[in-house]
């Protein structure tokens, strides 16, 4: 069994009017040291899934069903007592926006101090300790007189640094990173993130990386997720989904890089936008914006417009495609008749 | 630190100016003092004369400048009703009140923080709603009615009998809506004489019974503003980035609570604090009224009815120096807890 796994994972929001589906059926699976991109447009349920995951979905929103089994014993049924020893010790997470995640009024000292503290019998001294050696670590300019300071007199950078300090203090499993770069200037992501990569890699702490840049999950990730409207729509190893993406959605994504217009062209975009999760197109999610709703012959693919699609194996990963199912049955039926 | 404190005795001494000069102004407005000191029988020449005698003839910026320089030796002439210094007058009246001050912010701080914070973590429970209704309430009626619904349930007492007596839990009932009464709500009682002026209520348990209704009724409106503040600072914070990162890292409920939101909870509270101090000691006029406490806001009262111009500016001054005295106080706690403030003389 994999150190992670996350199965048929639904989320809810309960909201005056009805409850909203903010995840449905995901299920995806973390080997011990692997890295794993989740991808997607705002909206599209990633940070949502990264915080069921440590189930702290704030309210109204709350697991409505599936699992998650992490190292055998599922989250979702889990005391709080137990989960909280789950949270920043076996598993923790990197925030997007480094100026909000750290308490203005206590130093940086204290906001480690006290994470090992709620994890293990230790002292203080030996907590400091530990603390410095993290802040060396992630290569903090002059990391001892860090400690005594607070979180304003840092830069945001720095403060990313502090962050990634805190989720490495007791040696996690895995690490779960909302866009730990987005809210940082471009210089310092590349460093930032490469920071992160090589911490992970010589700590062999898995990673759940979760981005709107493909760039970065192509090159940092071994396996990903592309999820649309609360659904994983595309999983698989990274490099077959970006230099072969079944489903029209993330083809799209891939085609939108300004790298794949030509120069001095207007950049590619997918028509239309995401809809809202309370109010979802029948079918797929997806046709009202996808070309492939019709077929090349110019016949209409009902299927994408009345049926949800599920999913079909495609080469090592899993798509859910109504097209892509239809070209697989294809290709399947003439093998069988050579057979 | 000393550059702020120099900077903000600056201040201090501007904000009094300005107040000397807005108390002394009052003078001409305020009816006829001569009227108030003699009878009836006086002839007008002799009131002429006295009015010349006391220099109330001369012009205003004379009369001020004369002032100013008597208040610079602490002189602020003579109370016309109790025919000695103004300066005696209050330091007689001013410990009353700041007891009863002092016991009021003590009942305030020790039940906002526990219920504001209560009832935003608990939004939801019975208690936390019955909270905030009864802080409406509160906050809706006026100290004075308060007051006398006070004395009326705890000094007089009521008995009601809207059951029937005669059965044993008729008897019961009736006895859990009636009161005794017996609380003390006249004055201060006999102080404990602590150095000069001073006596204190705070030195026998006869002494503080005599501080609870005055105390409750001063609180009544502060003490519910208080709570629905900490309330909606606590909600707030509680739904920040850094309280998620906190029970993101696996830290204890209690811990996130108390340390990481608490804190911050209390840095805009300290701030309306500060200023709310000012403002009791100003309601104290009502509630000292309505139980006869000797203090400043009744002595204050007196001074108003009876024209008594030279009690009237001595208090306006002390008030304005007990505001300037505990907003800098204020400042320098908010300075302690908060370091993203620096103590400096520079201007921000």
């Amino acid at each position: 069994m994999a150190l992670l796994d996350v199965n048929h994972l639904d989320v809810r929001f309960a909201l005056r009017r009805g409850d909203v589906q903010a995840l449905r059926d995901v299920s995806f699976s973390l080997e011990r040291g692997e890295r794993l991109g989740i991808v997607g447009e705002s909206g599209a349920g990633k940070s949502v899934a990264a915080f069921s995951l440590l189930n702290l979905i704030a309210k109204p929103g709350y697991i409505a069903g599936g699992s998650i089994h992490f190292d055998g014993r599922d989250l979702t049924a889990m005391s709080d007592r137990a989960l909280r020893h789950i949270r920043g010790h076996r598993m923790s997470i990197i925030f997007q926006d480094p100026m909000m995640t750290l308490n203005p009024v206590l130093s940086i000292g204290e906001q480690m101090v006290e994470c090992l503290k709620a994890h293990r019998r230790i002292s203080t001294r030996e907590a400091r300790a530990i603390s410095l050696r993290k802040l060396e670590q992630v290569q903090i300019p002059s990391p001892a007189a860090r400690l005594d300071q607070y979180p304003h007199e840092l830069s945001g950078g720095m403060r990313q640094r502090v962050i990634i300090a805190i989720a490495l203090l007791l040696d996690p499993d895995i690490i779960i990173a909302d866009e730990p770069t987005t809210a940082l200037d471009v210089t310092i992501q590349a460093e930032i993130m490469a920071l992160l990569l090589e911490l992970c890699e010589t700590h062999h702490v898995g990673l759940i990386l979760i981005t709107h840049d493909l760039g970065v999950v192509s090159q940092v990730s071994q396996r990903m997720l592309v999820m649309y409207a609360g659904r994983v729509i595309e999983q698989g190893p990274t490099r077959e989904i970006i230099n072969d993406p079944q489903h029209p959605y993330t083809q799209g994504l891939i085609n939108a890089l300004p790298q794949m217009a030509t120069p001095g062209s207007r950049l590619n975009q997918i028509p239309g936008s995401m809809p809202s999760l309370d109010n979802l197109p029948s079918g797929c999610a997806f046709h009202p914006r996808c070309g492939f709703v019709e077929r090349a012959d110019g016949t209409t693919r009902r299927a994408c417009i009345d049926l949800v699609p599920g999913y079909v194996t495609s080469g090592n990963g899993r798509v859910a495609c109504h097209m892509v199912a239809e070209m697989l049955e294809r290709e399947r039926i003439p093998a069988e008749e050579i057979r | 630190m000393i550059a702020f404190l120099i900077k903000r005795l600056f201040h201090a001494l501007l904000v009094m100016f300005v107040i000397s000069i807005i108390a002394f102004a009052i003078q001409d407005n305020l009816g006829d003092p001569i009227q108030q000191m003699v009878g009836q029988s006086v002839p007008e020449s002799e009131r002429e004369a006295l009015r010349e005698q006391l220099g109330l003839n001369d012009p205003f910026v004379v009369q001020y400048l004369r002032f100013a320089g008597n208040a610079l030796q602490l002189d602020f002439g003579y109370s016309y009703i109790f025919n000695e210094p103004t300066t005696e007058v209050i330091a007689r009246h001013l410990p009353a009140t700041l007891e009863l001050v002092f016991a009021t912010s003590l009942l305030i701080v020790l039940f906002s923080v526990p219920i504001g914070v209560y009832s935003a973590i608990r939004p939801r429970a019975w208690l936390s709603r019955l909270f905030m209704g009864v802080s409406i309430i509160g906050i809706s009626i006026p100290v004075f009615l308060t007051a006398i619904m006070l004395i009326q349930l705890f000094a007089i007492g009521v008995s009601w009998s809207p059951f029937p007596a005669d059965t044993g839990w008729g008897a019961w009932l009736n006895d859990l809506v009636s009161t005794e009464g017996g609380m003390p709500a006249y004055g201060r009682g006999r102080p404990v004489p602590v150095f000069g002026t001073w006596a204190t209520n705070f030195a026998s348990l006869e002494g503080l019974t005599y501080l609870v209704l005055p105390a409750i009724s001063l609180a009544s409106i502060m003490l519910p503003l208080f709570i629905r503040l900490i309330r909606a600072e606590m909600l707030e914070v509680l739904q920040s980035e850094y309280v998620k990162f906190a029970r993101a890292k696996g830290i204890p409920l209690r811990r996130i609570y108390f340390i990481h939101a608490l804190k911050n909870t209390m840095l805009p509270v300290i701030t309306m604090g500060g200023v709310q101090i000012g403002t009791l000691v100003a309601y104290t006029i009502l509630t000292e009224t309505v139980f006869q406490w000797p203090g400043m806001g009744l002595m204050f009262l007196n001074a108003i009815q009876r024209s008594d111009v030279p009690l009237i500016i001595t208090y306006l001054m002390i008030v304005g120096l007990i505001f300037v005295i505990t907003n800098t106080l204020v400042d320098l706690i908010y300075g302690l807890v908060n370091p993203t403030v620096k103590l400096t003389g520079k201007p921000a």
